[in-house]
């Protein structure tokens, strides 16, 4: 039996912002019915720009609801600036504390604000969009656990699986997990941003055909070899919309296919700033 | 918080009255050695030897073949361990994916290497996705270095039995020990071991209204045994340790109402149990049953309810008093989903929303009527709270 706080039993069985936003301004889901919880925050502004209404759709345990809950009480009526700050920790301590093996819902709600809030101004999502995924169980990218050992002060592999989950599955990536622990701590100075090397811009038409290109020739048939298929609905700048089809739609795995296939393969040949979206499958977009 | 309603016998059981009764003298009054050699401490050892014929004649054996322990874990421990030492030659374990930690873990540390003798070669026999075992894969699986298959004889997640006469009876044919953790059998399933083909079975005395820190293994006699606690010359010198007397007096007490009440196991509370499967699978849209629908305990059930999370069906639940448990990650600490659901292929989704209800002879209608009142809401509302399944529902309204 967990030890939960009142708080948190009284976000979970009485959320006040659970429900949906029919045109919501921010949408993102973080998360997967796999992964055993998702949260898909919605997000209202008004004409001055601050968070008029947010509203959740979370499968998971209590304290994954109550966590959603948390989320929007602490970010309503604030900007998407003030928001942008929000840390793990403040869902946490707004609930009163989380058992330390929770922690990871209240990490979900602040990835959940930080990816809607990538998504409205149209840039990648730096937790799951870059960085290669380490944990495969539950799709972890290197890129947050990273953030949480530099944010948390973690030592142990233990302690990151809290946080992220990751290394909770099969246990396979406990020594990847070590070797990013060893370096956040060993070499915290030299993490300092080396600038990446600029490539020459894409013309948008180029870029849309060249889409269209590395799908037709390369995606598709490797897809259609496990009786899959995808279609090409939009691309948006670096925005590409697509849509799994045959098996692929009701794949287990779509997500690692989008991720580590899809968009893998669009980011090597055609952009490296490209982020793949899914808009055929069961969840509303906007 | 209302009345309890306990549907979790599975986990642990009331203490039945009767019981409480049987023992008190022995935490009182009778408080000797039963080793002793005055009257005064001598004389408890009798209760001790008619508590041994009450369990022996529950399960249908001798009062000799019995051996009192501290629990399943300890009788599980005991049996596999004595296996493997009375056969040092054997280097080869069977068991299934889906047995309770107390055999699965054990087997997987004794797999593993140690720092001075190699891993045992372990194989884990695989379930179908209504959790039946295979009797071809146990045949494949044995060889002339197998010292032991141990196999459960009910599972505790989902109830499902497994064919205990034709596993023992493959294994005997080829000289190989088996072993069973009967620890959810006993006393629900009747059960006669004069006549099966089992060496070795664990039972745990909590499962059965005694209280927790008691159970047995039964041996059977012939079967080369190497005890596992060593001590003093207590149980024949099978396992060493001052008889904790109030309790094997409790345990015997149990077992000797056990053997009255296993028709109603098998009636009533099946009964009850089938109602309550019933009308979940029909009011909970999208409900589905885990583990085989006949060959199954006759108090448990397992459904799973897609789209939902366990832990916060459980914690609704328990608002109303209502104890039940899941095999979903968020309620042991652990992140993947039971074991048990994952070998027999239940999909992710439905794995996490799972709930187990297990019942008891002290389990009424009304209890069922109140679950049945009040889960249905449940899930609805924590699938309007969850992104997904919204397809489902859809197609529900039209």
């Amino acid at each position: 039996m967990w030890n939960y706080s009142e708080k948190v039993l009284d976000h979970f069985l009485h959320p006040k912002h659970a429900g949906e936003i029919a045109d919501p301004d921010l949408d993102a889901t973080v998360g997967n019915m796999t992964c055993g919880d998702a949260l898909r925050l919605m997000v209202k502004l008004d004409d001055r720009g601050r968070i008029a209404d947010a509203k959740f759709q979370t499968f998971g345990c209590a304290s994954a609801i109550a966590s959603s809950d948390a989320l929007i009480e602490l970010i309503k009526g604030k900007t998407i600036e003030e928001a942008e700050r929000l840390t793990n920790d403040d869902i946490a301590d707004y609930l009163g504390g989380l058992p330390e093996e929770k922690m990871h819902c209240s990490v979900m709600g602040m990835e959940a604000l930080q990816k809607a809030i990538a998504r409205y101004r149209q840039q990648p999502f730096e937790l799951e969009d870059e960085g290669k995924i380490i944990c495969r169980c539950f799709g972890v990218t290197d890129r947050l656990i990273e953030k949480v050992i530099r944010e948390h002060n973690l030592k142990t592999v233990e302690e990151v699986t809290h946080y992220t989950k990751a290394g909770g599955g099969c246990r396979g990536c406990h020594p990847q997990i070590e070797a990013i622990i060893a370096k956040v701590h060993g070499e915290k100075a030299a993490v300092a941003a080396q600038a990446p090397p600029k490539e020459k811009p894409l013309t948008n038409i180029q870029r849309i055909r060249l889409v269209e290109e590395v799908i037709e020739n390369e995606i598709r048939p490797m897809l259609k070899a496990d009786g899959g298929d995808i279609e090409l609905v939009d691309v948006d700048g670096r925005r590409v919309q697509v849509a799994f089809r045959g098996r692929c739609a009701w794949c287990r795995v779509k997500d690692f296919t989008l991720k580590g296939a899809v968009e893998a393969k669009l980011r090597e040949l055609v952009d490296s700033g490209i982020v793949v979206e899914d808009v055929g499958g069961r969840l509303p977009q906007p | 918080m209302s009345k309890i309603i306990y549907l979790d016998n599975n986990a642990t059981t009331a203490v039945a009255p009767e019981v409480c009764e049987a023992m008190e003298p022995f935490l009182g009054e009778y408080y000797g050695n039963p080793s002793s050699i005055h009257t005064f401490g001598g004389q408890v050892a009798r209760y001790i030897e008619e508590a041994r014929e009450q369990v022996a004649e529950l399960i249908g054996a001798h009062p000799t073949e019995i051996i009192f322990t501290s629990c399943g874990t300890e009788s599980n421990n005991t049996a596999i361990r004595s296996a493997l030492a009375v056969n040092p030659e054997r280097r080869h374990l069977i068991t299934t994916r889906v047995e309770h930690p107390a055999v699965h873990n054990l087997c997987k540390a004794l797999a593993r290497e140690g720092r001075a003798e190699a891993g045992y070669r372990l194989t884990e026999l695989e379930v179908d996705s209504q959790g039946m075992l295979a009797i071809a894969d146990l045949g494949n699986a044995l060889d002339d270095d197998t010292a032991l298959v141990s196999c459960m004889w009910a599972n505790n997640e989902t109830g499902v039995l497994f064919p205990i006469e034709d596993l023992g009876a493959l294994c005997r044919a080829h000289g190989i020990l088996f072993h069973t953790d009967a620890v959810q059998a006993v006393g629900k399933v009747p059960m006669n071991l004069a006549d099966l083909p089992v060496d070795m079975l664990s039972l745990s005395g909590h499962k059965l209204h005694a209280p927790k820190g008691i159970g047995a293994l039964y041996v059977r006699r012939g079967t080369r045994f190497s005890p596992y606690l060593i001590g003093g010359h207590q149980e024949r010198n099978r396992r060493g340790g001052t008889e904790p007397v109030p309790l094997i007096v409790a345990l015997g007490k149990a077992t000797e109402l056990a053997r009255k009440r296993l028709d109603e196991e098998q009636t009533r509370v099946r009964l009850l149990r089938d109602r309550l499967e019933k009308g979940l699978l029909k009011k909970c849209p999208g409900a589905r049953l885990n583990g085989h629908p006949e060959q199954r305990l006759p108090n448990t059930t397992n459904i799973s309810c897609e789209y939902v999370e366990g832990e916060a069906i459980l914690l609704m639940l328990d608002q109303h008093g209502i104890c039940a448990s899941s095999g979903s990650a968020c309620t042991t600490g652990s992140l993947e989903p039971s074991h048990v659901l994952r070998a027999m292929g239940v999909p992710f989704t439905a794995a996490h929303g799972s709930v187990r209800f297990s019942l008891s002879v002290y389990n009424t209608e009304e209890e069922i009527d109140k679950v049945l009142e009040v889960l249905p809401p449940i899930i609805r509302r924590l699938r309007e709270i969850s992104p997904f399944g919204r397809e489902e529902k859809a197609t529900a309204k039209r």
